[in-house]
């Protein structure tokens, strides 16, 4: 059973058998408006939780995701980088950023359940 | 996620129609010290192709109009302005500008010759106050009423708006470009907008614009097209926003825009700035404003500093973004007079990576204008 947990910074990630499937939640990619840019990392590049991973850029204005924690980058989705629309049709789903392998699954404690998420957004 | 997002403040002015916005459920953000709708549920990208192709209706009324009437209106504007304002024909408009002395842009502006001694000067919504400081200095000694209009004002862009117009009622939809006048009391309509497309603008009380917004909607060809649109269209038709790509440190000689300066207007030289702006025209330009289109499709954004081959600084960007119609990102800027040809290639810097460019020609996408 994968858990979802979030960021304060609009990231959701979910975690199943050690990797970290991370993404900007659906609030993220409304407020952001359609995007048409995605910039992914690099498959291997390790990434402390607060760096800048992806940049997103939508019509008027880019924007960093920063992971969330640490790791290093196993996977990317190509996908939402040949047809950024796909993170603002299922920022959730198909619309994912990137995999990474977990250093410290500790951190994990330190994000938001959806409910503690649901009530920043308002 | 590190947006950059529009805070609302207390202190921004609301549009007369902002409860017709709300209830269309728009995004809203500060801009020239106004709450404007940014976007509306459609999205930047389908507004701005829906304009393209049907008709969007945008309001405007952060922008001021200036009714000028009196024996001197016609001196007194070709004092103000670069334009020889008695040869404008009764309903005929004109791009111009506010110089100061050295030729620096202080607002660029339409005018209209509504009658014999009365125009309407239409300028932009950040320098309104300054604009208004500034004509009624100038107007000293001149006979010629200055008058501020409360206006609701707005615009339908797009290939459909003249057929909109004409089924709803409306007149003037036998203006031509870059025409206007009242059709009826209270009303100012041009033929006139700011994507490139034919279009009109109509400035009108908010009453009546409440009742004019109602009957356009009876229309399923016109959709609420907010202001990032109005940016993407703009940029694409090569249009020069005020603040970005000319401000009051940036003269028409290196602008590219001394074709809205008559040459019997610049060999009087009754305007403020004409010194400085022979003393430019005769040297030529220092730097000029070009189109730019990113070779990736990372868009570069307004104030990226350009740079050649080796890295030295050969201009900077001025207004950047992605065009929807276009398919790619695209940009305006201002580089020395040698990277200014066609296919000059140059570089950004955009958050550590070198994005290259190349000069591409104004506009991205044609004007439709409807010349009559």
């Amino acid at each position: 059973m994968a858990a979802t947990y979030f960021t304060e910074d609009h990231e959701w990630v979910r975690v199943e058998n050690g990797i970290a499937t991370v993404g900007i939640t659906d609030h993220a990619q409304d407020q952001l408006g359609d995007l048409v840019f995605v910039q992914l990392p690099d498959v291997g590049q390790v990434l402390a939780k607060g760096d800048a991973a992806v940049v997103v850029e939508s019509v008027k204005a880019a924007s960093d995701v920063y992971a969330p924690v640490d790791g290093e980058v196993t996977e990317v989705n190509e996908a939402a980088a040949s047809d950024p629309a796909l993170v603002n049709s299922s920022a959730t789903g198909d619309g994912w950023l990137w995999k990474m392998k977990l250093s410290d699954t500790g951190q994990l404690a330190g994000l938001l359940d959806e409910a503690g998420y649901t009530a920043i957004i308002g | 996620m590190g947006a950059d997002e529009n805070h609302q403040s207390q202190d921004l002015k609301s549009l007369p129609l902002e409860d017709m916005h709300k209830a269309a459920n728009a995004r809203f953000g500060g801009f020239a010290g106004w709450s404007m709708p940014i976007t509306y549920p459609l999205g930047v990208m389908k507004e701005h192709l829906h304009t393209r192709e049907k008709a969007g209706l945008f309001d405007i009324s952060h922008m001021q109009l200036f009714d000028l009437a009196g024996p001197d209106a016609v001196a007194l504007l070709s004092r103000a302005c670069p334009l020889d304002a008695g040869s404008l024909e009764t309903g005929q408009s004109k791009y111009t500008f506010f110089l100061n002395e050295q030729a620096g842009i202080l607002d660029d502006l339409i005018v209209t010759r509504l009658g014999g001694d009365h125009f309407m000067v239409v300028a932009n919504a950040g320098n309104a106050a300054a604009d208004e400081a500034h004509l009624r200095e100038v107007a000293k000694g001149f006979d010629c009423r200055i008058n501020a209009l409360d206006r609701a004002f707005l615009a339908i862009q797009g290939p459909q708006a003249a057929d909109v117009l004409r089924v709803a009622g409306i007149p003037g939809t036998e203006l031509s470009f870059l025409h206007g006048f009242e059709p009826k009391p209270g009303w100012f309509m041009s033929r006139s907008g700011y994507t490139g497309e034919d279009g009109f603008e109509i400035g009108l009380p908010a009453d009546a614009a409440r009742e004019l917004v109602a009957t356009l909607f009876a229309d399923e060809r016109v959709e609420w097209v907010g202001l990032a649109a109005r940016d993407s269209l703009r940029l694409e038709a090569g249009l020069c926003l005020h603040g970005h790509d000319i401000t009051p440190e940036i003269d028409p000689v290196d602008a590219g825009l001394t074709w809205a300066i008559a040459k019997p207007v610049r060999e009087k030289a009754g305007f403020i700035g004409a010194t400085a702006l022979l003393d430019k025209i005769a040297k030529g330009p220092r730097r000029k404003r070009v189109g730019l289109k990113p070779d990736s499709r990372q868009p570069v954004r307004s104030d990226s500093i350009l740079v050649d081959t080796a890295g030295n600084t050969v201009g900077v960007v001025t207004s950047g973004g992605f065009g929807p119609s276009a398919g790619y990102p695209v940009a305006m800027g201002y580089v020395g007079k040698d990277f200014a040809p066609i296919g000059t290639q140059v570089f950004a810097d955009v958050r550590g990576n070198r994005i290259a460019l190349h000069v591409h020609p104004l506009p991205f996408t044609p004007h439709r204008y409807h010349k009559g």
